[in-house]
């Protein structure tokens, strides 16, 4: 008996062994080990055994099950495995297959810098507001300081409505000046980011349509220092913080002393040459020029109702074209206001 | 503006020992911005003046001559030449081997029919000339510089004049002083912080009488011109200038032509006061009248063309005739001629404006007129006409006659302001000294005398204490005033409108579509492109007097052309598929209103693949939805000509009219040039802003299960899906959640004219799940309404 019990234990484990479907191997648990099975058969003999044999035989016949068993589990493991294995491989796709499409629109490059630069203003405690771009004289020029007969009212410049020259595009933002002022007692912090119109021809440099940013501060003790510092911060915040500035005079007439901030040349750093030829981005000045600035000409705040002996201000205007172009390489401002749908998705 | 800097270091402030580089940086951050600099010999490189030793006929042609020529080296060069008028002995401008001439002209050595030619001999249009640059020489040959102080080696650029760098300033209009040399020579001597020389013209006179006895100066139009000085000249002789002259004046772009005329180009150069001379034979009767110009009379001015003027235009008549357009241009019936022998002098000081209108109504803005436009100091009238007489003496180019007349209407009264330290240095945020301040003033000219500022006539810009505080600002340096950061207690921030625009557009992108800007003018034509009917009132647009072009003339009323406009521009960048959108004001002028009302408009424009008027209807709602407004409702239009009749639909919001959606008219769309199905949406943004849903708070979650009911109707095809939604939710009864389509058949089984449609009904209560009985209620109270109201019966 021992000798059959060990026969079955080696053919059954040989042919588990051999087994290569899962099919196979519920066959042969069946024949193996199921009622009518081979083991079955031989352990319903163990009633013949003497009483001294019988636990040296039931321990082997457990111990053959016991292997059998263990055997075919292992190997339905291993088929199932394997099956797995091979369903995987049959599922294997090229996962370099494009993902299907979403086109995502795109936001015009100009709104691009120009919400960033709102951004950074607003994190500085600024409030942007909005205005009329059909504007009047009285706030686009009179209130602004720019007298009757001034150049910059004429109407090969300005585009007018009526006959007073009275209604007009306005040509700067800095009727957002006038206007808020109007509305706000200081100290305050404004940004007045919009459209503005000259009568300028279309051409890679010029727009009969363009947008500028004003700022406007006016509080108790503001200086000029107090200026410098505003716009220092605020263009290393666009430029980078290793953006070199400097201010130089200029003038405005609604603001005074009035002055121009530069930053160095990022193509030259400031040398205003490039491969010992004239560099082509500050075209050999060494310099860009950022924007347009000063402390508020105190007959521009009397203007609106604020004492110019108590409160001072500084005020700022930069235009977002130049800026959006200077920073996205952007060559040609005709390509603004084309809109090609590829222009569009480069950004 | 230009300044040659030889002028400035000869005649005012010596900075020949300062680099152009470092000029005109300290120029520019002192206050005087530098457009550019150009160094006058950098087109003329290694010509040199040679001496011609010996000249010979070249043995192999009739017309060429080859010279031995010595160029200041141990051996002279050869040259071959086919010029005529050299001979041995001449000093001639001689080009190197490599050597460049102006215009980029390369000269290397050659052989010319044979003989060997070590460079060129140049003519004076070779070097960039004119013969009005150097009257006296030969025009057809080589410029022969026997009568020039030079010598065999010499750099040519030093016979030209062209030891030099021309600075080009850009003059901010407060600062009329500066359109001069005398001006811009202060400035550099006030940015150097070095003592500029002054120079008072001395005028010797002559035994040629007095002008009294010739002239009479009138001046009607007092309020057209300030002042009026003038002299005379006798026994003019005239002829060219001297050379130094003339370099001066070429170097700053002033074309030389005769000794007078030279002479007041001059002075307008050095002084900035335009100065004007007359032949004395063509001043009717002696007479000069400044008056305003009749209607209708003509001038023939210098430049050959016929102005007609009008009044409101300064003229210089004599008794009779204009003979000049007053700080505009000279007449041609009193110019100067050859043979001119007495000149009167003109020094006056016109009304900026009034010469500006003028110069623009007529098209022809001059050198003169543009310093003119900026209000020149009426001070300088007199001693500019003192320096052109002195020029007159030092030229020895005619006899100064005894007197002068000078008509004073207007002089600004001399002006004095307090000098406030403490505010000038609460204002710039620096500390410095009065002392320093005083100094800084003095080397602009600025007299102190205690704490009282004496504002010079030339700087009619200064009016108050920030005025001076940007002078003592610029002289102490904008960069070294110390950077500081003020406190602020304002909270920044968008306002809620442009937060809601600002998430349009986000939403508008992540559905696809791209941004666009347009212009906010438009053509005219636009109205008729868009079909729009002749009694629209979005036909009544403002319109610019003065637009670039028609193209542009009117504000839009309507986003939409702008729309097709770019849809139709990127068709022919042949973009296959298009999505754009575009958050944009239109004006709408308001009846006794000054200003136009300037309301957002979102309008969303496609076409291509997956278009259709659905795709675009669903993207839309999903806007709204991302934006949080009511619910819209759709109803359809037949009658806007814009859009298709039968895809069309109205947008309106809790009964507020607030767009249009549809396909666009095929007419309109071939008027743009589209040729495909194009699709659009009209909102106004602003109006959709006030439709926001107030904000939201927590439903709680269902707790018992909805049931779904299908039911599928068969209804005539003019059954829209809306009316059957309605009649649904209106018959249906509370516990009716939603109602959604999911098909529409139309074929087998449906009989002709008719559409089933399916719909799906959900069904729920909040507190207890329903019962078969129940939601079967419901649902029959809707069939039996949908069969009442629409005819539509369940299949």
């Amino acid at each position: 008996m021992k000798e059959q019990l060990e026969q079955i234990r080696q053919s059954a484990l040989a042919a588990l062994d051999a087994a290569d479907t899962l099919a196979a191997l519920e066959e042969l648990r069946v024949k193996l080990l199921g009622k009518k099975g081979e083991l079955t058969a031989v352990l319903k003999m163990m009633g013949k055994l003497s009483p001294e044999e019988r636990p040296v035989m039931g321990q082997l016949a457990n111990s053959v099950r016991a292997d059998i068993e263990a055997e075919l589990e292992r190997r339905k493991a291993a088929l199932n495995a394997a099956a797995l294995e091979r369903k995987l491989a049959s599922e294997a796709i090229d996962v370099t297959i494009p993902g299907d499409a979403v086109e995502l629109g795109h936001q015009h490059p100009m709104n691009q810098v120009l919400q960033q630069v709102k951004d950074i203003f607003v994190g500085l405690g600024y409030t942007v507001v909005d205005g009329p771009e059909v504007e009047l004289a009285d706030y686009n020029f009179t209130r602004l300081n720019i007298e009757e007969g001034h150049p910059s009212r004429d109407r090969s410049d300005t585009f007018y409505f009526d006959d007073n020259d009275a209604v007009l595009l306005r040509t700067q933002t800095s009727s957002m000046q006038i206007r808020f002022m109007e509305e706000h007692k200081p100290p305050f912090c404004m940004l007045a980011p919009g459209r503005v119109f000259r009568k300028d021809e279309a051409d890679a440099t010029h727009s009969p349509m363009f947008h500028q940013i004003e700022g406007l501060v006016v509080d108790e003790h503001i200086t000029m220092g107090d200026l410098k510092g505003a716009l220092i911060a605020i263009m290393q915040a666009i430029y980078g913080q290793d953006a070199q500035t400097r201010f130089r005079p200029h003038h405005f007439p609604f603001t005074e002393p009035s002055c121009e901030m530069d930053m160095q040349c990022h193509k030259c750093h400031g040398t205003g040459e490039v491969d010992g030829g004239v560099c082509p981005t500050c075209h050999g000045e060494g310099w860009i020029e950022l924007l347009g600035a000063g402390m508020v000409h105190p007959t521009v705040l009397a203007n609106c109702g604020i004492d110019p002996e108590k409160w001072s201000g500084f005020a700022f205007g930069m235009g977002l074209e130049r800026m959006a172009m200077g920073r996205l390489k952007i060559n040609d401002l005709r390509l603004i206001f084309d809109n090609n749908i590829k222009f569009l998705e480069q950004f | 503006m230009l300044l040659n800097r030889k002028w400035l270091h000869e005649d005012f402030v010596d900075l020949s020992h300062v680099s152009d580089k470092e000029f005109v940086e300290v120029m520019t951050v002192a206050g005087q911005k530098v457009e550019g600099y150009e160094r006058l010999d950098q087109q003329i490189r290694n010509v040199v003046v040679g001496k011609v030793l010996s000249i010979t006929r070249h043995t192999n042609s009739d017309h060429m001559w080859i010279c031995q020529v010595d160029v200041g080296r141990e051996e002279p060069v050869q040259i071959v030449t086919g010029a005529q008028n050299v001979h041995q002995g001449d000093l001639v401008p001689t080009a190197l081997h490599n050597s460049y001439l102006p215009g980029g002209v390369h000269i290397t050595k050659g052989k010319l029919r044979g003989e060997a030619s070590y460079g060129m001999l140049c003519s004076f249009a070779e070097l960039g000339l004119t013969q009005n640059d150097v009257p006296d020489a030969y025009a057809d040959g080589i410029w022969i510089l026997n009568d020039e102080d030079c010598k065999p080696g010499d750099d040519i650029n030093a016979v030209i004049g062209n030891d030099d760098t021309v600075v080009d300033f850009e003059i901010t209009n407060n600062r009329p002083d500066c359109y001069s040399i005398i001006g811009l020579a202060r400035e550099a001597a006030a940015a150097f912080g070095l003592p500029m020389r002054h120079h008072e013209p001395v005028v010797h006179g002559s035994d040629a009488g007095s002008m009294y006895e010739m002239l009479d100066v009138e001046v009607p139009a007092v309020d057209l011109c300030n002042r009026y000085s003038s002299r005379m000249v006798k026994n003019v002789k005239i002829g060219p200038s001297p050379k130094w002259l003339r370099q001066r004046l070429r170097a700053n772009g002033v074309r030389p032509i005769n000794n007078i005329v030279d002479i007041t180009n001059y002075v307008m150069l050095e002084y900035g006061q335009p100065m004007h001379a007359f032949d004395y034979r063509y001043v009717g009767s002696g007479k000069i009248v400044v008056r305003e110009a009749v209607a209708g009379e003509t001038l023939t001015t210098l430049d050959g063309n016929v102005r007609t003027l009008a009044p409101g235009m300064l003229v210089i008549a004599d008794e009779g005739k204009p003979i000049g357009l007053a700080g505009i241009m000279g007449g041609e019936n009193s110019a100067i001629l050859g043979d001119t022998t007495t000149v009167v002098f003109e020094s006056a000081n016109f009304n900026g404006t009034s010469i500006r209108k003028t110069a623009l109504a007529l098209g022809m803005r001059t050198e003169s007129s543009g310093k003119f436009e900026k209000n020149l100091d009426p001070m300088m009238t007199v001693p500019a006409v003192q320096r052109a007489c002195e020029l007159v003496e030092l030229l020895g180019c005619g006899d100064v006659m005894d007197g002068i007349i000078d008509i004073v209407n207007f002089i600004p009264a001399p002006k004095t302001l307090p000098l406030e330290p403490e505010k000038i240095n609460a204002l710039l945020g620096t500390q410095i000294s009065e002392e320093e301040m005083v100094g800084y003033l003095r080397r602009l000219e600025i007299e102190v005398e205690g704490r009282t500022i004496h504002v010079p006539s030339f700087r009619p810009d200064l009016n108050l204490m920030a005025d001076i505080a940007e002078e003592v600002g610029r002289m102490y340096g904008y960069n070294q005033i110390p950077v500081t950061y003020f406190k602020n207690s304002t909270q920044g921030g968008y306002s809620p409108f442009m937060t809601f625009e600002s998430k349009a557009g986000q939403l508008c992108r992540s559905l696809g579509y791209s941004e666009i800007i347009t212009y906010s003018f438009v053509s005219p034509t636009i109205f008729d492109q868009i079909r729009l009917p002749a009694g629209s009132p979005l036909r009544n647009a403002l319109k610019i007097q003065n637009p670039l072009g028609e193209d542009t003339s009117i504000m839009r009323t309507t986003v939409l052309p702008s729309m097709l406009d770019i849809l139709s521009r990127n068709n022919a960048y042949h973009n296959k598929c298009v999505k754009l959108y575009e958050i944009g004001k239109v004006y709408l002028p308001e009846e006794g209103q000054p200003l136009p009302q300037e309301p957002k408009m979102l309008v969303l424009g496609t076409y291509g693949d997956n278009a259709t008027f659905f795709s675009l209807k669903g993207q839309l709602e999903a806007v709204f939805a991302g934006l949080r407004v009511k619910k819209a409702r759709y109803t359809a239009v037949h009658d806007d000509p814009s859009y298709h009749p039968g895809r069309c639909a109205k947008v309106t919001i809790d009964g507020v009219d607030v767009g249009v959606i549809g396909q666009i008219h095929p007419l309109v769309a071939e008027s743009y040039g589209l040729d495909m199905d194009v699709y659009c949406a009209e909102i106004n943004f602003t109006r959709l802003f006030d439709l926001r849903l107030p904000e939201v708070t927590y439903t709680p979650l269902p707790k018992y299960p909805a049931v779904t009911r299908d039911i599928s109707l068969v209804c005539d095809e003019a059954v829209t899906v809306a009316q059957v939604e309605d009649v649904v939710a209106a018959s249906a009864g509370k516990l009716l959640r939603s109602v959604k389509l999911f098909d529409i058949y139309r074929g087998a089984g449906v009989p002709e004219g008719k559409k089933s449609m399916a719909f799906s009904l959900e069904l729920r209560a909040d507190d207890r799940t329903l019962t078969d009985a129940e939601s079967e209620n419901a649902l029959s109270k809707a069939v039996t309404a949908l069969a009442e109201q629409l005819g539509a019966l369940r299949r």
